[in-house]
């Protein structure tokens, strides 16, 4: 093999479809678990974190009204686009989280089968949750489930891809829209499934990926008037209850996440996807 | 107006079986509060209902305890099929005592019998049936099987409907397992503590339900009690994003029903005689004192003069005066606070531009009353299109095309109902899609029922009540 110089990588944000550097010029180094210089990660300002809420805002009346059926065909695409990725991803969730390439297969193959699975659930879950209420009087009333709007998501910090997904994937499965800040050690297969997104069908806009430290974002997120729910997972637990006081300011909807990351490869089930969903009831008399 | 004269119908205040004395309720027994005790008045005379003990701090931990050795040694090792059985017990003794019940909520509250009878009764009643077949059947609920309830739940529930909010707060909290400790409003204690009769009537296990009248205080020393495992609550934004605030950082699983600023949209080809019905439901409905009144109407320019003018018409055949009075239409305004309240926000829009029409009925010289009252000519940037006012104040706004009605209906931070009203099947169900609302009323308003979940998006709450959606609110899931 020659001796070549490969190409280095500028890492970006990703923001309304599109890959910006951070507002505020500022990048941080990324290590492998060895501390082995791996690149640099741009680091996102509050600013960032306002273009991110807005681009959000933007692309949900689109994407919540897309029929489920193209969003689950969009969300599938993805876990094509991730499929084809597979060697990048195992490479960086090997680095990032220093396991070896066999555990760090298994784990992206885990990730690929829960996009998957959340792609399903896009015209399932008006069904399972929707209703026909038999009120007691000559009225039709009906019951269906309606994302909640925009979403900030602190991603897990341990798990980089896995735990990504798992909190991602709901959130746009509802039809939600989300501004993710990204573990903050171990950005790089945050940064590259922001790349998977760009190239799928998902919309501009509807998912937004920040990297830096959700200690310093995750408040900015909490205390925003247009993000209608937060999902504090990637945040130290002192700091949660901060983050919760700021939330209640616009009564935001707030998940509650134990203190210590969950054990990703479990089954999910449909609790994150009911925390973004709103029931909306509809009545209309009944005659002739 | 005076097309027809109305003899005095009123309802025998004798079948409230008042008491001058009334007593909080921890463990299965009527207790002496170790708080200050209030008086609770008649909003429509003015004179002295009773005099109700309140709960100290202490006493929330005394029953906050109560509730606890309830849940632990009896009620949430019950088979649900025995839970279910008190619950049925209580729906019917609601049923039985309804017209003491309901001549005693007009008297605390001020609302007209005709509501707290036809209305605020039966349905407290029929969610303590509904829920009652919960009880055995939680594992077909959708959470998968054998949910688990949350263990004590401090509830805090308003003055608008007392009796009812009680029900929508006590009934999924048991049907699940849960034990409860709830404090009604200051200003309406009365109907909650007969409720406690009834629970005793029943043979609730003590400790199950505990009752704590008392002020924002106690409230806020229940909501922040260590041992309380689920908070719900029921009242102002202000009020829960305070407790929100309150309990962050902690495992408390809550629910907010807060407030409203609803949209009640007519469209050109509306049936206007029906619409105006659902107007005046909509917002003089138990006084305007509704989270989910329609508020704000927005009609449509074409027809906007015609309507106006039918609603003036229609408003000004409302009767209003003594809630006792089975011809009453509206009421007593709750309190001197409210009233307050209320004529601070319709000078505001006074001041700031709004035309003001009021009906010309009689008012009472004494008690707290409003007169109806509609404001044409609203702007958007208005206190009285913002800001809610908890009273039969109307505001009203036009629009020219649906999608202009859609941008104004959702130009609130609130989302708790809306109303359409067009004879055009698919524009109801566009409108009720692009709505972010929690309730839509297509050609009707307020409707309530147990199987139909109620709840809001944005600042007015999160949560629902009501339906399968609304037991997740008691459940660990």
């Amino acid at each position: 093999m020659s001796d070549r110089i490969s190409v280095a990588k500028t890492y970006k944000l990703y923001i309304g479809g599109k890959f910006p550097r951070s507002e505020s010029g500022r990048v941080y180094p990324v290590t492998d678990t060895k501390g082995k210089f791996l690149a640099n990660a741009s680091h996102a300002s509050r600013k960032d974190v306002r273009d991110a809420v807005s681009a959000a805002r933007k692309a949900f009346g689109g994407w919540s009204a897309a029929t489920a059926y193209n969003r689950g065909q969009v969300l599938y695409r993805v876990a094509e686009m991730l499929e084809g990725r597979r060697e990048q991803f195992v490479a960086e969730v090997s680095a990032s989280e220093g396991v070896a390439a066999k555990k760090a297969q298994s784990i992206v193959d885990a990730s690929i089968d829960r996009w998957v699975w959340y792609a399903g659930w896009t015209d399932k879950i008006a069904t399972v949750l929707g209703a026909a209420n038999p009120v007691a009087g000559p009225y039709f009333s009906f019951t269906v489930p309606e994302p909640t709007g925009v979403v900030g998501v602190l991603a897990p910090q341990q798990s980089s891809l896995l735990g990504l997904v798992s909190v991602l994937a709901p959130v746009l499965a509802t039809g939600s829209t989300a501004v993710v800040v990204s573990s903050a050690d171990r950005p790089l297969p945050a940064i590259t499934l922001s790349e998977v997104l760009a190239t799928s069908d998902l919309p501009g806009g509807v998912a937004n990926i920040l990297t830096g430290r959700a200690s310093e974002l995750g408040s900015w997120l909490a205390s925003h008037g247009d993000v209608n729910a937060l999902d504090p997972t990637g945040a130290e637990p002192s700091a949660r209850a901060d983050l919760a006081r700021e939330a209640a300011g616009t009564v935001k909807r707030v998940l509650t996440v134990p203190d210590t990351e969950p054990d990703w490869t479990a089954d999910a089930d449909i609790a994150r996807l009911r925390r973004y969903l709103e029931a909306k009831t509809v009545w209309h008399p009944l005659g002739v | 107006m005076g097309i027809f004269e109305y003899a005095p119908a009123p309802e025998s205040r004798d079948l409230a079986n008042l008491k001058s004395h009334y007593r909080p309720f921890v463990n299965g027994e009527f207790v002496d509060g170790s708080g200050e005790p209030l008086k609770t008045i008649n909003p429509a005379t003015e004179e002295v209902l009773a005099e109700v003990g309140t709960a100290s701090v202490s006493d929330v931990d005394t029953a906050v305890k109560a509730a606890r050795k309830a849940y632990n040694n009896v009620w949430s090792k019950m088979p649900g099929s025995e839970r279910a059985k008190y619950l049925f017990r209580i729906a019917r003794l609601i049923q039985e005592r309804s017209r003491e019940l309901a001549v005693l909520e007009s008297l605390d509250n001020g609302k007209p019998i005709k509501e707290s009878r036809d209305s605020d009764v039966p349905t407290a009643a029929a969610h303590f049936f509904y829920h009652a077949g919960w009880a055995d059947k939680l594992d077909y609920a959708g959470y998968g099987p054998n949910p688990k309830p949350l263990g004590v739940a401090g509830q805090v529930i308003p003055w608008n409907f007392p009796l009812l909010m009680l029900a929508w707060k006590i009934a999924p909290a048991l049907a699940t397992g849960n034990t409860v400790v709830l404090k009604p409003a200051e200003t309406t204690p009365l109907t909650a503590l007969v409720f406690a009769e009834i629970c005793q009537q029943a043979e609730l296990p003590p400790g199950v339900v505990n009752i704590l009248p008392g002020a924002g205080d106690i409230g806020a020393a229940l909501v922040g009690h260590g041992d309380v495992n689920k908070v719900a609550f029921t009242g102002s934004t202000e009020v829960g994003k305070a407790i929100q605030r309150q309990i962050a950082g902690t495992a408390k699983k809550l629910t907010l029903e807060l407030g409203g600023k609803a949209a009640n949209v007519v469209f050109d080809d509306a049936p206007l005689d029906q619409a105006v019905e659902g107007i005046v439901n909509g917002i003089f409905f138990n006084q305007g004192h509704v989270c989910c009144a329609g508020s704000r109407l927005l009609v449509q320019e074409s027809v906007a003069e015609e309507v106006l003018e039918k609603l003036r018409y229609r408003v000004s055949t409302l009767r209003l005066g003594d809630p006792l009075d089975k011809n009453t239409d509206i009421g007593a305004i709750n309190s001197a606070e409210q009233l307050a309240k209320i004529k601070g926000l319709v000078e505001s829009g006074d001041a700031e531009g709004a035309q003001r029409w009021t009906s010309p009925c009689p008012v009472p010289e004494r008690g707290f009353f409003f007169a109806p009252t509609v404001f044409s000519d609203v702007q958007q940037s208005m206190r009285i299109a913002r800001e809610e006012i908890f009273g039969p104040v109307l505001s009203v706004l036009t629009f020219r095309t649906p999608d202009e009605a859609v941008t104004k209906a959702n130009n609130t931070p609130y989302g708790l109902s809306a109303g359409i009203w067009t004879e055009k099947g698919s524009r109801i169900l566009w409108m009720a899609n692009q709505l972010r609302a929690g309730v839509v009323w297509a050609n009707t308003f307020n409707r309530f029922d147990p199987a139909a979940p109620f709840g809001g998006y944005q600042e007015s709450g999160f949560g629902r009540e009501g339906g399968r959606t609304g037991l997740e609110a008691y459940l660990d899931v």
